[in-house]
């Protein structure tokens, strides 16, 4: 089970008792649950799914990782894989060849 | 979007596909959990950019495709009272065929039935609507189980009677043992659900790679979390590994959503659940405990869906969902079953696989004489 | 349970009727089963395969007495009535426009019929007036004809609007569904999903806020732009069903293949982000104010520029080519890779895996 989007916390406050926030998506912004997000504040990012905080986004673990990808995207000659016929990504069109699974 | 765009970059998926292909030196079968992992893969066409030997087998994380054909009756029986009951549902349950018809179809003949993007939307509607029963049906993994936790325990303490859970849920550990104990299982590897372990964490998924002796890297959704999920599995295969990582690092950590859990763990206990297409999974769901039973539709409506009819006798369901079949290995894949007119769930949830290649333009492969 | 009457008018209808099926959702949607029962119902039984029904362009173009006339109607039964950037009569009124626009017409006339039902308020009914005279001056018609009728409650969703309209087509303008051939090249003249997003927004079970404002407007002024500026074949508005649905239909009616990169689709940011939190293509979301040409290669780049040169063509840019058939759409996504935009059979649904 899926669909979970990042945004940031905008806004808090409670809610017949529970803890809700108001999350911005990129300039789209929606009311989601906090509950399982007791430790956000404002500026927070948050994995909202069903209306729901599941996560909070380590910001830094975030960076770390992703730096390491990026380094790897940039030292890389763009060097096209080829798929199981020898056939360069950039011409593949699904369904073509009858050897993949 | 940020922490979404990003994990979309071309070049770095690029080298992603370089590297898997030179760390690949004989042929492995891993599998991804769930739905939406295929979904990435497949409209990415990222499957079939992977080097020859590698395959990926598409696994049971479709909630859609799974919840049992007994409770989509009941939901469509319960709809079709609309004078006493309001069914509410996430989107894409609408059109999962039932024995006979599916919800879309309930309300085209005067059946009350709302799709909303959250379970606090339906305890909402059961806010506006003291004088009949909102029943929300509760579909999902560990993902989903806190938020449908949440509505049915803000029922309770709020004295909102009018709101009831119709409870399908379902567990991802015991499905990937059932699949690595069946006879004839290929896979070797698994890209565990993300999402699901951010709940969950992945403590219950250690013992699994311990004891079967398979790799799990708990992966997130985007197309370079994938390709750098698949790659550590790989690694961790030709290096003869079999343990637990995670690539998902912003999103998942060990222990799990403590605060979640505990939720869960209030308002739902673990039962036996009938997986559509695949067949009993010991203790593999969910259910309401006995101080919240009160709120389970299936006390307020008991079983007024009937007997189910049994499947398609064509659909082969069941295989897909366990990585055995490719959706277009199956002979009614894009003619007799189509997301107009489904023989079967996966090709009518967009998390299905069998969806998910039709909307691929995948086709079958010519069948050498 | 079919009373004696209704069977026997059905069965003097010529094409087969499955028994005990019935209309859905999806009829209406723009999509496969919007397609299927025009072609299998409508087309047949009130024209025949050679009529000008069955052309399925935006609007009907007949002959009289040496003019042509263009020819069009639509029905609006949005809700909520009013949403972030527009309502229903503005909708029903740029809609009809533009359907004339879309077969090279410059829009004259229209009429507007209202099924209104019981209790609705007369303050809302007086904005959606008045929003309709607005529109009808801004895009220069004028509403000379109309009808009113008054439903019990419940029996129509607050309020109906449908609108028809006559327009001119100037000699040397043939603009059709059925012109695009391969070689030619296909351009968008605004951001895609923007009125579907915006509607959605106001639904109760999915609110949400943010920049969000539907692209309804009248696109005479752009067409006219862009037939100035060179070839254009064939030009479709994309409304429900989306940008995918538009190529599909035009792929269709000529025959031919497209191709287009989805990385320069234009799709506004909001639009985007809404799109992905509800799991969303905006390829499929519906449009009020976009428009779909396939022009001529040698003219294309002059098109864009005449679009462009426009308030409502500011975003418009060139998104892919007409190739040789049979017909089918596909989108270039990254890596190399295309995936078939094929028909959806009806809406998308918000989804949550």
């Amino acid at each position: 089970m899926c669909l979970g989007v990042p945004g940031k916390v905008v806004e808090i406050h409670q809610q017949d008792g529970i803890r809700m926030g108001t999350v911005d998506f990129g300039g789209i912004t929606r009311s989601a649950c906090l509950e399982y997000a007791p430790e956000v504040d404002v500026g927070s990012f948050v994995v909202i799914h069903v209306g729901f905080a599941i996560s909070v986004v380590d910001e830094v673990e975030a960076a770390r990782s992703y730096a390491l990808l990026a380094e790897m995207g940039n030292l890389e000659d763009i060097d096209l894989p080829k798929t199981a016929d020898g056939v360069p990504a950039e011409h593949y069109r699904p369904g073509t060849t009858g050897t993949r699974g | 979007m940020k922490y979404l765009d990003e994990y979309r970059d071309d070049g770095i998926a690029r080298a992603l596909l370089d590297d898997i292909a030179r760390a690949v030196t004989r042929p492995w079968t891993l599998m991804e959990v769930c739905g939406g992992q295929t979904h990435t893969l497949i409209r990415q066409g990222i499957d079939q950019l992977l080097p020859a030997g590698l395959e990926l087998v598409h696994g049971p994380g479709c909630p859609v495709c799974v919840t049992p054909l007994a409770l989509i009756d009941e939901a469509i029986a319960i709809a079709k009272r609309p004078e006493e009951a309001i069914v509410c549902s996430f989107g894409d349950m609408l059109r999962v065929p039932g024995s006979s018809e599916d919800l879309f179809m309930a309300r085209a003949v005067g059946g009350d039935v709302r799709v909303v993007y959250s379970p606090l939307d339906a305890l909402e509607v059961a806010r506006r609507n003291p004088d009949r029963t909102v029943v929300f049906f509760a579909v999902g993994f560990e993902t989903t189980a806190p938020a449908n936790a949440m509505a049915v325990r803000q029922a309770k303490q709020l004295g909102i009677e009018n709101f009831a859970l119709l409870v399908a849920h379902v567990l991802v550990p015991p499905a990937i043992l059932a699949i690595l104990v069946s006879p004839g299982n290929r896979v070797q590897g698994f890209l565990a659900p993300g999402h699901v372990c951010a709940i969950q964490g992945w403590t219950e998924y250690e013992p699994i790679a311990r004891d079967h002796r398979v790799p799990i890297v708990v992966t997130g959704f985007e197309p370079l979390d994938l390709l750098e999920g698949i790659r550590m599995l790989v690694t961790q295969l030709e290096e003869g590994r079999h343990e637990v990582e995670n690539q998902y690092v912003r999103a998942v950590v060990r222990e799990g959503n403590r605060p979640a859990l505990d939720v869960v763990a209030e308002v739902f206990e673990p039962c036996d659940r009938a997986w559509r297409g695949i067949g009993m999974i010991p203790g593999s769901g969910l259910r309401l405990r006995e101080a919240y039973r009160s709120h389970d539709a299936e006390v307020r409506f008991p079983r007024v869906g009937g007997v189910p009819a049994s499947e398609s006798e064509i659909c082969i369901a069941g295989e897909v969902l366990v990585g055995r079949a490719k959706p277009h290995d199956c002979p009614a894949f894009g003619t007799l079953c189509t997301p107009e007119s489904p023989l079967g769930a996966p090709m009518v949830s967009s998390e299905g696989a069998c969806a998910a290649y039709f909307l691929a333009g995948r086709r079958r492969e010519e069948v050498s004489a | 349970m079919t009373d004696n009457v209704v069977r026997e008018f059905a069965m003097r209808c010529p094409v087969p009727l499955p028994p005990g099926e019935r209309v859905v959702l999806g009829h209406g949607s723009g999509g496969k089963l919007s397609a299927q029962l025009i072609r299998d119902l409508f087309v047949p039984v009130l024209g025949d395969a050679t009529s000008e029904l069955a052309r399925l362009g935006d609007a009907a173009v007949v002959e009289v007495r040496g003019l042509r006339l263009a020819f069009s109607t639509d029905s609006f039964v949005v809700t909520p009535k009013f949403f972030p950037g527009s309502n229903i009569g503005e909708l029903a009124v740029n809609g009809t426009v533009n359907d004339l626009a879309m077969m090279g017409a410059r829009p004259l006339f229209l009429s507007a019929a209202l099924i209104l039902e019981e209790g609705l308020e007369m303050e809302m009914l007086g904005a959606v007036v008045a929003s309709m005279a607005d529109a009808a001056e801004r895009a220069g018609v004028a509403i000379v004809a109309g009808d009113t009728k008054v439903v019990e409650k419940g029996s129509a969703d607050g309020l109906f609007v449908t609108t028809a309209g006559i327009g001119l087509v100037p000699d040397g303008i043939e603009v059709g569904p059925e012109r695009a051939r391969p070689g030619d090249r296909v351009i968008v003249t605004s951001p895609v999903g923007s009125h579907g997003v915006a509607v959605m927004s106001r639904r109760q079970e999915i609110s949400f806020s943010g920049d969000l404002a539907s692209d309804s407007a009248p696109l005479t002024e752009l067409v006219d732009a862009m037939l100035s500026a060179g070839d254009v074949r064939c030009l479709r508005d994309a409304t429900r069903g989306g940008l995918a649905s538009v190529l599909n239909e035009l792929a269709e009616a000529s025959g031919v293949a497209m191709v287009v990169d989805e990385a320069v689709v234009p799709v506004l940011p909001p639009v985007r982000a809404a799109c992905e939190m509800l799991g969303l293509d905006p390829l499929y979301v519906a449009n009020e104010g976009v428009a779909v040409a396939i022009v001529a290669p040698e003219d294309a780049e002059r098109v864009l520029e005449a679009a462009r040169s426009r308030e409502q063509g500011a975003h418009a840019a060139l998104i892919g080519a007409v190739e040789e058939g049979p017909p089918r759409v596909a989108a270039k996504m990254g890596l190399g890779v295309t995936r078939p935009l094929i028909l959806l059979a009806g809406d998308q649904l918000p989804r949550i895996c």
